[in-house]
């Protein structure tokens, strides 16, 4: 996290993060726009992860199937994502067959045709890639526990989107939703690796300074009223495991209040690494909630995570019940350590352990260079880069009172949602 | 040498320069390379014991003594351990396969020998309490409960079920909840005893450290180690294609998808087809959006989000898979597509194109696959666990290079007949 990196704008809006880093011949490249299932309205709920699936489907300058082969060829790799606040596209090349990645992505930022045809082949595809998804007890309860936790929010449907959305959206629908947020005022370039910094610039330039700005849409979202109770629901279907899932509303990464979740996170729960590119990172064995409920063999297994979002989303908690025990003896269990975390501060020691934590899951994503770019947008997405350099920082601010005032902001019942996922009796 | 990243980064691939490889006199094989590009250092090895030792009786046996290493030792419980490895931000973990159980860490480099140390005791010093032996096997009974619900994990075991009928690889190393149900804690006490020793170790460092400080860390770790009653690993027999076609399926209600593998018996590594059926898979399977299969079952017909193939090889017989998640009413057009895609591959030689592209592929990949330590930790334990030779790396470019449209045919019709596929298919 040093200060080597290059940030420019362009005079169209795109916004422009460069990095040199020379210990390997790789050059990764990231393109994020700032769209996601944040930007969704029922009935048409996975547009934009159905419009990343046609931005492989080819322009008239690069025909679907052509950049699969120029990349896969030279050893690349490319792909995308697309989350609640974001969707990005990403690819790491040898250095000296960089180039056509600028291109491809000048050019399907304006230029992607989505043919009715092949509209409706991927339709069938998203649809496949969902009842992959809903074979996962997981799935279907972290749906179900998404849905209750908000009332207006998007936040409320997962990124694929509902399946009767999926099948009712059109060519149009998709094409409008491509048009309205593919701009360069509403997109982050970041790439890392083995370039130099000047010419790499000249080329951004050439091939992205003609594209027209766009128009600014990614407004602030009117934001759902607090939960005023605690939530229950059920989900039930096949096997003969139940799992819990615990949701409290969280705070939006720009708030002060993320950091001192963070440090909560790890002692309930163990570290997350932020980092979505399987960085590496550590177990949770010494965590809270482990050695109360699966040493306690209430429950087999337990992992918790906050996502770093642009409006508050969750904190959620995840545990899979002892074949001994019930949904609800978890759920007691739980708050049992919820309480324990409200009656008494934690230790100083507590948390300079979770901040030697974080710096080993940021050294970890060090190690490559698709990590590294990945870095250089992603903060973007949510708040500014800044929030990335900051972070250790902002974790060594936390203290024993901060975390006992935020723990009993958020860590109430009347702020969660509690779903049980329960086999389905035949 | 067409590829300009073989010159220019010579150095850079892991050849006999730059891996310092030594064997300690209890049998342990050290290999290790240097990388400070990151202050993270990667630790990867693995053991001559496995499920090839289980009894059928008992089949999860070994899998469950490699997930018991770390639930306590002579020195640490099991809270005590995992403070020490969680505390600064590691990670070690040991898992078990059919012929080998492998450890995996990864911490800062100024936690090398903390971690070596730690992962010394795990090996050489468990002592599988009793109550988190059982606590273990309810957790891996829930496992097993959830691996009968996942379509995918239930279609790849059925497929080895029919291609391995009769060998030892046909087992699941994590075996059954009968068998699980059936272990005690003195088994793994004495499957310890059994098959862990030194003979056949090998330990790879790979990271923020000089190569005579990693030496001197494992030698401390692990040079007092010794099993005279280490036993050792048995021979591995020949499996036998299959001589007709053979399907299983498997019926999961309340499921939304199903999952397909069709394919067959595949070499072991050191074959000479190995290259040719490498690149063959690729072209098959792999390339761009997963090959052929993923042209003509999701670009073309969208059938699936995935239909990939895959090339499992190591000692012993291997695995040629093909495989696809489909609602289940498509899974007969699915099938037919998948063997369509098939015959056409064992029929002709691949295009010019073809071949030139998946070739530039395996050239050019390489400075991804070696820029994390992880990366090149894996690549040396390969190089030692199927003697590939410290050259492997600046040998490889002729290998592939050598490759012609010819020799895939060829090798892909030795192991892939179209008329005599296995099929496993779990869904609802």
């Amino acid at each position: 996290m040093t200060r080597s990196t290059q940030f420019i704008t362009l005079p169209n809006g795109l916004t422009v993060h460069l990095k040199e880093i020379h210990t390997a011949p790789i050059i990764s490249s990231w393109v994020w726009y700032k769209v996601g299932s944040r930007n969704e309205r029922r009935g048409k709920t996975g547009i934009s992860h159905w419009v990343e699936h046609m931005q492989f489907k080819g322009t008239e300058k690069f025909p679907a199937g052509y950049l699969d082969r120029e990349i896969s060829r030279v050893g690349g790799i490319w792909n995308a994502m697309t989350h609640l606040d974001w969707t990005t596209y990403y690819g790491t090349l040898p250095a000296h067959v960089f180039e056509i990645t600028l291109s491809s992505e000048a050019d399907r930022m304006v230029n992607s045709r989505f043919v009715p045809q092949e509209v409706d082949l991927e339709r069938s595809v998203v649809i496949s890639e969902r009842e992959g998804n809903e074979n996962q007890p997981s799935f279907l309860l972290a749906e179900a526990v998404q849905g209750a936790a908000f009332s207006t929010h998007p936040y409320r449907y997962e990124v694929i989107g509902l399946k009767e959305d999926i099948k009712k959206i059109t060519r149009d629908d998709l094409y409008q939703h491509y048009r309205q947020y593919y701009h360069p005022g509403n997109a982050v370039l970041a790439m890392a690796g083995d370039f130099e910094t000047a010419s790499m610039l000249d080329k951004i330039k050439s091939y992205f300074g003609d594209i027209p700005k766009g128009e600014k849409t990614n407004g602030a979202l009117p934001q759902d009223p607090p939960l005023k109770e605690e939530k229950h629901l059920s989900v039930s279907g096949p096997g003969q495991t139940s799992y819990v899932q615990i949701a409290y509303r969280a705070p939006s990464a720009s708030n002060h209040d993320f950091f001192t979740m963070t440090v909560l996170d790890s002692l309930l729960t163990g570290p997350s690494s932020l980092n979505m590119f399987g960085a590496g990172g550590t177990s949770n064995k010494t965590s809270r909630l482990y050695h109360a409920l699966v040493e306690g063999e209430i429950s087999v297994s337990c992992f918790g995570g906050l996502q770093a979002t642009k409006d508050p989303y969750l904190y959620s908690i995840f545990l899979t019940v002892h074949p001994a025990h019930t949904p609800d003896e978890v759920l007691q269990a739980v708050d049992q350590e919820i309480k324990r975390v409200l009656d008494a501060p934690i230790t100083q020691s507590e948390i300079n352990r979770a901040i030697k934590q974080a710096k080993a899951l940021f050294a970890y994503s060090s190690e490559n260079i698709t990590n590294q770019a990945f870095w250089l947008g992603y903060s973007e997405m949510f708040d500014h880069y800044d929030w990335f350099e900051n972070y250790i920082h902002h974790l060594s601010q936390v203290t024993p009172e901060s975390v006992l005032k935020t723990a009993q902001s958020y860590l109430t019942p009347n702020n969660r949602v509690v779903g049980f996922y329960t086999p389905k009796k035949d | 040498m067409k590829n300009p990243i073989y010159k220019a980064h010579r150095n850079a691939l892991p050849n006999p320069e730059n891996i310092t490889r030594k064997v300690l006199p209890n049998g342990i094989t050290f290999l290790t390379r240097s990388n400070f590009n990151s202050p993270t250092v990667s630790i990867k090895g693995y053991l001559h014991s496995g499920s090839i030792f289980d009894t059928d009786e008992k089949l999860g046996l070994s899998y469950l003594t490699a997930n018991g290493l770390m639930t306590g030792t002579n020195h640490h419980d099991f809270q005590a351990l995992y403070h020490e490895i969680e505390s600064v931000g590691a990670r070690l973990s040991f898992s078990a396969g059919t012929l080998t159980s492998s450890f995996n860490a990864h911490c800062l480099s100024e936690d090398l020998r903390l971690i070596l140390g730690l992962a010394s005791e795990c090996i050489c010093a468990p002592i599988f309490p009793e109550k988190e032996f059982n606590r273990q096997k309810t957790q891996m009974l829930t496992a097993l409960a959830i691996r009968a619900q996942d379509t995918a994990a239930m279609s790849a075991l059925l497929f080895d079920q029919i291609v391995y009928t009769g060998h030892p690889y046909e087992r699941p190393e994590e075996g059954f909840p009968e068998t699980i149900q059936a272990i005690q804690r003195e088994d793994l006490m004495s499957f310890y005893q059994q098959t862990f020793g030194p003979k056949g170790m090998v330990v790879v460092i790979v990271g923020a450290v000089e190569p005579e400080e990693a030496l001197s860390a494992v030698e401390d770790a692990f040079s007092d180690w010794r099993n005279p009653v280490q036993e050792k690993i048995p021979e591995i027999p020949l499996a036998h294609p299959l001589q007709s076609p053979k399907m299983k399926t498997l019926n999961i209600p309340g499921k939304t998808q199903a999952d397909i593998v069709m394919g067959s018996l595949a070499p072991e590594r050191l074959s000479p087809d190995y290259f040719a059926l490498r690149l063959g898979n690729n072209i098959l399977g792999e390339f761009g959006m997963m090959g052929r299969l993923g042209q003509h079952v999701r670009e073309e017909a969208g059938l699936a989000y995935y239909a990939y193939s895959s090339l499992s090889v190591s000692k012993g017989p291997g695995a040629w898979e093909m495989i696809a998640g489909v609602n289940p009413r498509n899974i007969d057009q699915t099938i037919a597509l998948m063997t369509k895609v098939i015959k056409n591959f064992t029929t002709a030689p691949v295009t010019k194109e073809e071949l030139s592209d998946t070739k530039s592929y395996f050239l050019g990949r390489m400075p991804l696959l070696l820029e994390s330590n992880s990366g090149v930790a894996i690549s040396l334990m390969n190089m030692e666990h199927f003697n590939l030779g410290m050259n492997y790396f600046l040998e490889y470019p002729q290998k592939i290079q050598a490759i012609t449209a010819q020799d895939i045919l060829q090798s892909s019709r030795k192991y892939l007949d179209p008329d005599r596929l296995a099929t496993a298919i779990a869904g609802p």
